[in-house]
C-alpha cells in the first residue's frame, strides 16, 4: 500500500469516495474550496423521493470522512495540477503542493444562474426565487414573501436553464421535476391553504418512487400541474406577480396571479471544474461536463491516465446516483493503483 | 441589477447618421433636435449623406424584399460610410437597427453571405464597403450623454404641483434588443436605454405587466388592412395594463411605436371612448429626443410637440414649462397656420 489519492471537491461524491478509499487503506487528501464539507447537500432540506432529512445523509458522509487516513483541507481552492511520471502534483490557491498517485475530480455542479432567464425576473422581483432559495426557507421553517406575508398562491416553473437552447443547455437536468414535486408537497404541508401550480414541459419522473410521489402530489396535496412554459413574469399594481403561460393541454394562454414563483434552476458544470478541465486538457462533452472515457464501461475514467471522475461533474445526478458513482470511482482507482504497483 | 451584464460599447464621436423612413414626417422635431444636440450642444461630428436611402426594412418584413436585396442595400450604406471616412454608424430607426444588426450577425455566422453581398454591390454600383466598427441606435447616444443633459436641465421629470417624480412608461421598440439582446443597453427583457434617461432626469419608471408587449404596430398586423384589428387589440392590451399606474408620459425609442401609441389612442377613444391617462386624459407619447429637449428648456412648439395626435399640455404643466398657446400653430416667420379641431388633451 502506501499509495495516495487526492480528491478534489468535498461534496457528496468526494466525501463518499474519500471515505471508501481510506477504508481500503489509501492515504487520501480531500480538498474543499468552501469553509465546510458537504457541498450542495448542506443547503437542501428534505431529499426525494422519501423526504428524508438531508442532515441524515450529511451525518453519514461526515462519518465516512472521519478516518485517520484522510487529511481534510477546507477553504482551499485547487488552482491546477500536473502529471510528472506516475505522480500528480496538485497546486492549491494557498501556494501548497500535494503529491498523489491518483486524482479524483468530484467538482460537482453549479446551479444555473436564474437571472440569465431575465424574462422570469429573478433578482428583480423579490418573490421570484429559486428552488435553492426555497430549500433554505424550508430549512429555516419560515416560508414567507419578502414583505413577511404567508404566500397563498405559489407557482413552480420547471426547466429553468435546462432543455433550453437559448441559454446553451440542451440537456435535461433530470432532478428538477421531482424536486418541484417534492417542494410543492412541502409547501402544501407548511401552508395547507396554499394553492400550488407546477408549470412543466414534460414530467420526467424516471427514478424509483418518483411517479408515486407525483401521483401523491396530485391526489393527496391537490397540486395543479399545467403543461406549458411561462413566457414572462411581471408585477401588477398590487405588487403581485403576473405569470404569462400557455396551457398547452387546454390550448389557451393563461395569465395567472401568483404570490411567489419558484424557478427550478438546472445544473451546469461548475466553473471551477471547467477551469481545471481546461488547464489540464481534460475532455468535456457537449453539455460541458467532464466527458468520461466510455459512457457504458468507463464513466469514472478521464482521458488522462490516473485521473478519475465522480458525481455530478460528469452529468446531472441525484444523491443516490452520486454515491453509487463515487463507489464505482473507488473501484476504478483501486484497480488502477494495483496495476501500477 | 441584471442589466449591468448588458453593456455595449458606444463610440464617442464621428458618426455616419442614417435616417428613418417615417419619423421625419410624424415627429420632425426628434431628428432636428438630435442633430442639434449632437452637433451644436455636444460638439460631435455627425455626418449625413443625401444619397442614403431607406433600408427597405418595411419591405423586407412584408416579404416583398428578398434578404439578398436588403443585404445589398445595407452594404451600399456601408459603402457610403466608407467613402466618407466613417467607421461608426448611428441609426435612428429601430426597424433599421434590427436590420443592420441582423445582417451583421448573418455575415458573422455565414461569411459566404458577406462575400455574395460584396459581389452584388460591386456589380451593381462599383462600390466597396467595410463592416462598421461601432453600431449604435441614436437612443444609445442620448443614453450615453444623459447625465450631461441632466446637468444642463432647466426642468426635471418632477410634478411641480406635488413634488413627486413623474411616472413614465418606457417602451422599447421590439427590434432594438429582442432579436439580439447583446446589441441593446440592458438586454431584451429589462432594457436600460430609456429607463436610464428617465432616472437621470428625475422621473420614475413604471413597471407594469405588459411592459414588453408590442406597441401594436408589427408590420404584418398593420400593413395588411384586414389585420388592423389585431394591431389595435394589442395596443388596447398594453394601455389597459399601464392605466392603473396613471402614467404621466410614454417614452419610446422607435418611430413606429411612437406613431402607433400616439395615434391608436385617438382611434380607441373614437371607437369606444376609452382613455388611459389620469382624469380621463390620454397619455402623451414622446420620443427620447423630444423629452431631452423639454428637459433642457427648448420651446415645445419649436420641437414639434403640436404635431402629435395626443397633445402634451398636461405634461408641460406638470413639469412647470411655460408655453404660449397662441404660438402653437405659428410658422417660424410668424404666420398663423390652420388650427386643428378637437385636439386631444389640449
Amino acid at each position: 500500500m502506501g499509495k495516495s489519492v487526492v480528491v478534489i471537491g468535498g461534496g457528496t461524491a468526494g466525501m463518499e469516495a474519500a471515505g471508501r478509499l481510506a477504508h481500503e487503506g489509501y492515504s487520501v487528501t480531500l480538498i474543499e474550496k468552501g469553509e465546510e464539507f458537504g457541498g450542495h447537500l448542506r443547503d437542501w432540506y428534505h431529499l426525494f423521493p422519501d423526504r428524508r432529512s438531508s442532515d441524515e445523509v450529511l451525518a453519514y458522509l461526515n462519518n465516512q470522512v472521519s478516518h485517520q487516513n484522510i487529511r481534510l483541507l477546507k477553504g482551499q481552492r485547487v488552482t491546477g495540477f500536473q502529471r510528472k511520471g506516475n505522480e500528480f502534483i496538485v497546486s492549491t490557491g494557498g501556494g501548497d503542493t500535494i503529491n498523489a498517485d491518483a486524482l479524483l475530480l468530484a467538482t460537482g455542479f453549479d446551479l444555473f444562474k436564474s437571472q440569465r432567464k431575465e424574462e422570469y425576473g429573478y433578482g428583480i422581483y423579490d418573490n421570484v426565487i429559486t428552488s435553492a432559495d426555497l430549500e433554505m426557507m424550508f430549512r429555516k421553517k419560515d416560508l414567507r414573501l419578502a414583505n413577511g406575508i404567508i404566500p397563498e398562491r405559489v407557482g413552480f416553473l420547471h426547466c429553468v436553464g435546462s432543455r433550453d437552447e437559448k441559454v446553451g443547455n440542451i440537456y435535461c437536468s433530470k432532478l428538477c421535476c421531482v424536486t418541484a414535486v417534492k417542494q410543492a408537497i412541502e409547501v402544501r404541508k407548511m401552508i395547507p391553504s396554499a394553492k400550488v401550480f407546477c408549470f412543466y414541459m414534460d414530467m420526467r419522473m424516471g427514478g424509483a418512487l418518483y411517479e408515486e410521489l407525483y401521483k401523491e402530489a396530485q391526489e393527496k396535496y391537490s397540486v395543479s400541474f399545467i403543461r406549458g412554459k411561462v413566457s414572462e413574469v411581471a408585477v401588477n399594481i398590487n405588487d403581485r406577480l403576473v405569470a404569462k403561460v400557455e396551457d398547452t393541454l387546454a390550448g389557451r394562454p393563461l395569465k395567472m396571479e401568483l404570490d411567489m414563483l419558484v424557478l427550478m434552476a438546472g445544473m451546469e458544470m461548475s466553473e471551477d471544474g471547467i477551469k481545471l478541465a481546461d488547464g489540464a486538457k481534460l475532455k468535456r462533452g457537449e453539455n460541458r461536463f467532464f466527458q468520461p472515457a466510455d459512457h457504458h464501461f468507463g464513466t469514472n475514467i478521464g482521458n488522462m491516465k490516473g485521473v478519475f471522475y465522480a458525481g455530478a461533474c460528469t452529468a446531472p445526478l441525484n444523491i443516490t446516483e452520486t454515491i453509487s458513482h463515487a463507489r464505482s470511482a473507488v473501484t476504478e482507482i483501486v484497480n488502477y493503483l494495483n496495476s501500477e504497483k | 441589477m441584471v442589466w449591468r451584464d448588458y453593456q455595449k460599447e458606444i463610440a464617442d464621436d464621428h458618426f455616419f447618421y442614417v435616417r428613418s423612413c417615417i419619423r421625419q414626417s410624424f415627429f420632425p422635431g426628434s431628428e432636428q433636435f438630435f442633430l442639434h444636440l449632437m452637433r451644436e450642444v455636444l460638439g460631435k461630428d455627425v455626418y449625413e449623406n443625401p444619397s442614403h436611402t431607406t433600408c427597405t426594412g418595411i419591405g423586407y418584413h412584408s416579404d416583398v424584399v428578398p434578404f439578398s436585396t436588403i443585404q445589398t442595400v445595407v452594404a451600399r450604406h456601408y459603402a457610403l460610410m466608407k467613402e466618407a471616412g466613417y467607421k461608426n454608424i448611428a441609426i435612428s430607426c429601430v426597424t433599421s437597427f434590427g436590420i443592420y444588426t441582423e445582417i451583421l450577425e448573418t455575415w458573422k455566422h455565414f461569411p459566404e453571405e458577406l462575400e455574395k453581398t460584396r459581389e452584388y454591390l460591386y456589380k451593381a454600383t462599383g462600390r466597396e464597403f467595410d463592416v462598421p466598427e461601432n453600431v449604435v441606435h441614436t437612443s444609445d447616444l442620448v443614453y450615453k450623454f444623459r447625465d450631461q443633459i441632466a446637468s444642463a436641465a432647466k426642468f426635471r421629470l418632477v410634478n411641480k404641483l406635488t413634488g413627486e417624480p413623474l411616472r413614465v412608461v418606457e417602451h422599447i421598440g421590439c427590434h432594438y434588443a429582442k432579436i439580439f439582446p447583446k446589441y441593446g443597453i440592458g438586454g431584451a427583457e429589462f432594457p436600460h436605454v430609456l429607463s436610464g434617461m428617465i432616472e437621470s432626469w428625475g422621473g420614475e419608471v413604471v413597471d407594469y405587466p405588459e411592459r414588453r408587449h408590442c406597441c401594436g404596430f408589427g408590420f404584418r398586423q398593420y400593413l395588411v388592412q384586414a389585420n388592423r384589428g389585431y394591431s389595435l387589440s394589442n395596443t388596447v392590451k398594453k394601455f389597459t395594463s399601464m392605466k392603473p399606474y396613471k402614467p404621466d408620459l410614454v417614452l419610446t425609442n422607435c418611430p413606429g411605436c411612437t406613431m402607433f401609441m400616439d395615434k391608436w389612442q385617438y382611434t380607441i377613444r373614437e371607437m369606444d371612448g376609452s382613455t388611459f391617462g389620469a382624469d380621463g386624459e390620454s397619455i402623451p407619447v414622446l420620443t427620447y429626443e423630444e423629452l431631452a429637449a423639454l428637459v433642457m428648456g427648448y420651446n415645445p412648439w419649436d420641437i414639434g410637440l403640436q404635431i402629435h395626435m395626443v397633445q402634451s399640455e398636461p405634461l408641460l404643466r406638470k413639469m412647470g414649462i411655460e408655453f404660449d398657446p397662441r404660438d402653437k400653430y405659428l410658422t417660424k416667420d410668424g404666420r398663423q397656420m390652420p388650427i386643428p379641431k378637437d385636439l386631444i388633451n389640449s
